[in-house]
């Protein structure tokens, strides 16, 4: 039994990443509880969210923290418009229509930043990258703590959204009764592209996050995504509760996997993870029936 | 006594909390029309879910033909006989009438040829060989209930299980479906049909059960239950009907 | 016969082309185009047909070209051999892939994630394990003999992919007509209603994507006798996996010809774009991707839709045009 000096800081290793994790598969439970599809995009537009951070810094010198600020808005409104005018429009409201087109939008974005930044890995240097928190026997990466305290944030205030707001009363109404929310008089088509926007704002949160501390190249939005949806799955479509608990319980396994297994084994074991709940629990242990 | 072709027995059925039949039991005689009425939400089209192998029941079984089906797939349930229609209708939409009705036939037809022609002749049984090779999805109505039956009664069915197969019908169109159904049987198919329209109910079937809030509580012929107060309650509330009974002695 | 006549004429006139010309160019683009048409139409059987999209059938494909590629290189089997092993690898993989999915009912976009999650984990494996070259690949070696399935002309390989599509054609027509076909329609339109007419859904979509899987694996194999290299992005990669079902989307999806008619699109765009603006990685598939969005907006069933619809408004026109003509009623 290894000791806690070494159990401890992996778990909350392990609880840090997992936040990041968790961030990221809230921004897709939102969009499949509200407008009920699985947004085969979320990887891509991850993706561009982390050469939108690695750009800000690199191009305009500004911390990825701050970037948050002017990226957040921006990519609320980059999936807005996609929703209102590309997926909403183009799949007349056909479930496989809607399947197809964001399998589109993922292979264009994706390979637009291909085309456009080639597939070499870049990584950006910041001052504090490498800076360590002290806690008890566990040396804590700062912007991984950084990381941990936002996500808390992103969380609360998605609730407070939720609660308080018109809106958020409004994107429940939707997600729990389209039709009856309609005839309410809520703009259905507006609600869908407000929660879709709302989860491409994640991911930029997510990738502002990320930037100091991971690489970016056209592929590594999808590794991450490939765990989010793991976590969704597990945690059950739509259920935001599930996103959270089951994003830190992923990201704890996953340390403390990798602390006995080593890494190599960790992309294989995610999708066979992965397609092991889809074939036994598709409805995952919080969710909805598939 | 003949044993009856379908023994529905002390069915119930849990959703989460919700217990939606409440041992729910009924027969349907071979060669005869039961109907199975009650007020909305009473769980009739669960029942039917049930015995067609859609849904498993929590508790009790299912008796067809004198064997225990219950919890059958649907796919076995329609080669053992058991043919059932949906409430809402799904015509198959990019096929013809002939093709839709063909995807019965071919139960018993392994042929392509064989099921077009079969599927010809039903389509006439119902009155729609007109409309055989017109898209499904430009039939009006009363076409795709047609066409819904037609589905069914191609697959050669013993029992017919009939979800609301007048609904959303006008009075016209009504009365031409009723002697379909006399028709069918005639053929000698047992048929048991939920349904509203109670001047249906009261001209084709020869035995009727009740359901109300998953229990069934009322069974007998079509005359003996209009009258019967536990039934008008269910319908119209409780006190009703000794409040009609009170307005009718007041008409003397 | 009279049904697959429209498919012999077609075949017909296709193979006429080496005797018409020589070049590389036009042979090359018409071998790989015929190459996408063989994968597309194993897509469009369980996808156009069975109504269950697909968007991992890389699988298939590269179980194919890995099959008779390893079966070469390491155990020296015969290329021909490879290539039935080949598809009845990819038909296996197909099985076994359908038999989890439908077992647990997985349909709609539950499906389309699991199968991209299996050609991952393929590519994956395929990128590591030894047997696969690993990073490196796999290489055929040069033999340029028919009993090796290798040729020193395009021609040949040409009329060998011909007759594969030529093959999947009549596949696809026999199976529209009969039993199997109706019954994997219907439960496309309404898997309930089929049910309830004695169709044993969950076996049909079996055996449709069994097939599939075994055609898209034909594809497979020729692929690496035709190029002799493959490596884990290669058969196993998202790009086959979206041009499988970007060709028969255009073309028109759930249609005999539909396969053939967009994966000729396919190519051509995939030229012209090369041509344009060079070898850049990327830009052709943000072309897929965007020709994929458009043609579900605009033209959901593809060319062939288009077509038809041309078609009807004609016959209606014509009908028109004599009433018209027979001057005006009060």
């Amino acid at each position: 039994m290894p000791s806690s000096v070494i159990l401890v800081p992996a778990v909350l290793n392990g609880l840090m990443t997992g936040a990041v994790y968790a961030l990221i598969a809230l921004g897709l439970t939102l969009i499949y509880g509200v407008l009920h599809i699985i947004n085969f995009a979320h990887g891509a537009l991850l993706t561009a969210a982390m050469f939108a951070a690695f750009f800000a810094h690199k191009l305009l010198g500004l911390d990825p923290y701050v970037a948050a600020l002017g990226l957040t808005p921006l990519f609320f409104l980059l999936g807005y418009g996609l929703q209102r005018f590309v997926i909403g429009p183009a799949a007349h409201g056909e479930d496989r229509n809607i399947l197809l087109v964001t399998l589109g939008l993922a292979v264009v974005i994706e390979n637009a930043l291909l085309y456009a930044f080639r597939a070499d890995t870049r990584t950006i240097n910041l001052p504090y990258a490498f800076d360590v928190i002290e806690v008890g026997t566990a040396f804590l990466a700062v912007p991984r703590v950084i990381a941990f305290f936002v996500v808390v944030a992103v969380a609360l205030a998605l609730w407070l959204i939720m609660r308080w707001t018109d809106t958020g009363k409004a994107i429940r109404a939707v997600a729990k009764e389209k039709l009856g929310a309609e005839l309410a008089g809520i703009d259905v088509a507006h609600i869908y592209a407000v929660t879709f926007g709302l989860g491409t704002a994640c991911l930029a949160i997510a990738a502002c996050l990320l930037i100091p501390t991971y690489y970016v190249n056209p592929h590594a939005g999808n590794a991450f995504v490939l765990i989010a949806f793991t976590i969704v799955v597990l945690g059950g479509m739509g259920s935001v509760t599930g996103a959270l608990i089951g994003g830190l319980f992923v990201g704890v396994v996953e340390s403390l996997s990798s602390l006995y297994l080593g890494e190599s084994l960790g992309q294989i074991g995610i999708f066979a993870m992965f397609i092991l709940v889809l074939l036994f629990r598709p409805s995952g242990l919080f969710g909805e029936r598939a | 006594m003949v044993e009856p072709l379908l023994r529905v027995e002390q069915v119930s059925k849990r959703f989460g909390g919700l217990l939606a039949l409440d041992r729910a039991s009924l027969l349907a005689p071979a060669g005869r029309i039961t109907a199975l009425i009650g007020p909305n939400g009473a769980g009739k089209t669960t029942l039917f879910s049930i015995i067609a192998g859609f849904a498993p029941p929590s508790e009790g079984r299912i008796v067809y033909d004198g064997a225990d089906v219950t919890g059958e797939p649907p796919h076995r349930l329609a080669r053992r006989g058991i043919a059932r229609t949906f409430q809402i209708v799904q015509p198959f939409t990019t096929l013809t009438v002939r093709e839709n009705i063909a995807v019965g036939a071919h139960l018993s037809r392994p042929a392509r040829a064989d099921a077009l022609a079969a599927a010809g002749d039903v389509a006439r049984t119902v009155g729609l060989g007109e409309l055989l090779d017109r898209p499904a999805a430009t039939l009006t109505v009363a076409g795709r209930k047609r066409l819904e039956l037609a589905r069914a009664l191609a697959i050669e069915p013993r029992l017919l299980l009939l979800d609301e197969v007048l609904a959303g019908l006008n009075p016209s169109e009504i009365r031409d479906m009723m002697p379909i159904i006399h028709t069918i049987r005639d053929r000698g198919i047992t048929i048991v049909m939920i349904e509203h329209v109670m001047q249906a109910v009261m001209s084709l079937a020869e035995h009727v059960f009740v359901l109300s809030e998953g229990r069934i509580i009322a069974e007998g012929p079509p005359q003996a239950i209009a009258g019967d107060p536990r039934v008008v309650e269910a319908y119209l509330g409780h006190g009703a009907a000794s409040r009609m009974l009170a307005e009718g002695t007041g008409h003397a | 016969m009279r049904t697959f006549a429209p498919i012999l004429i077609v075949t017909a006139l296709l193979a006429t082309v080496p005797a018409i010309t020589s070049s590389n160019v036009v042979l090359n683009f018409l071998v790989v185009a015929l190459l996408i048409a063989l994968v597309g139409q194993g897509w469009n059987l369980l996808g156009g047909y069975g109504g269950q999209y697909s968007f991992g059938h890389a699988a298939f494909f590269g179980t194919g070209a890995y099959a008779t590629a390893i079966l070469q290189v390491h155990y020296g089997i015969n290329a021909w051999l490879g290539l039935f092993i080949g598809i009845a690898a990819g038909a296996l993989v197909g099985a076994v892939i359908g038999a989890l999915s439908f077992r647990s009912g997985l349909k709609g976009s539950y499906f389309a994630l699991v199968t991209l999650a299996f050609a991952e984990v393929l590519r994956i494996i395929a990128s590591v394990a030894p047997i696969t070259g690993a990073g490196v690949g796999t290489l055929i070696k040069l033999d340029l003999r028919p009993e090796a399935f290798q040729f020193q002309s395009r021609a040949p390989f040409y009329w060998i992919i011909l007759v594969l599509v030529g093959l999947s054609l009549v596949l696809i027509r026999m199976i529209e007509d009969s039993r199997f076909g109706a019954y994997l329609v219907a439960l496309r339109e309404n898997e309930d209603a089929a049910q309830a007419l004695g169709v044993n859904t969950t076996m049909v979509k079996l055996l449709a994507m069994t097939i599939s899987a075994a055609i898209t694996a034909a594809g497979g194999c020729f692929y690496a006798q035709y190029f002799l290299f493959i490596d884990a992005g290669i058969a196993y990669g998202p790009w086959i996996s979206v041009e499988a079902l970007l060709a028969p989307i255009i073309g028109g999806i759930g249609t005999v010809f539909g396969p053939l008619l967009g994966a000729l699109v396919v190519k051509t765009l995939g030229e012209l774009t090369k041509l344009m603006t060079g070898d850049a990685p990327g830009l052709d598939l943000v072309i897929y991707g965007s020709v994929l969005i458009l043609v579900i907006a605009f033209a959901p069933r593809g060319i062939t839709g288009i077509l038809l619809d041309l078609r009807h408004r004609l016959v209606s026109l014509r009908r028109a045009a004599p009433a018209s003509m027979g001057g005006g009623h009060g």
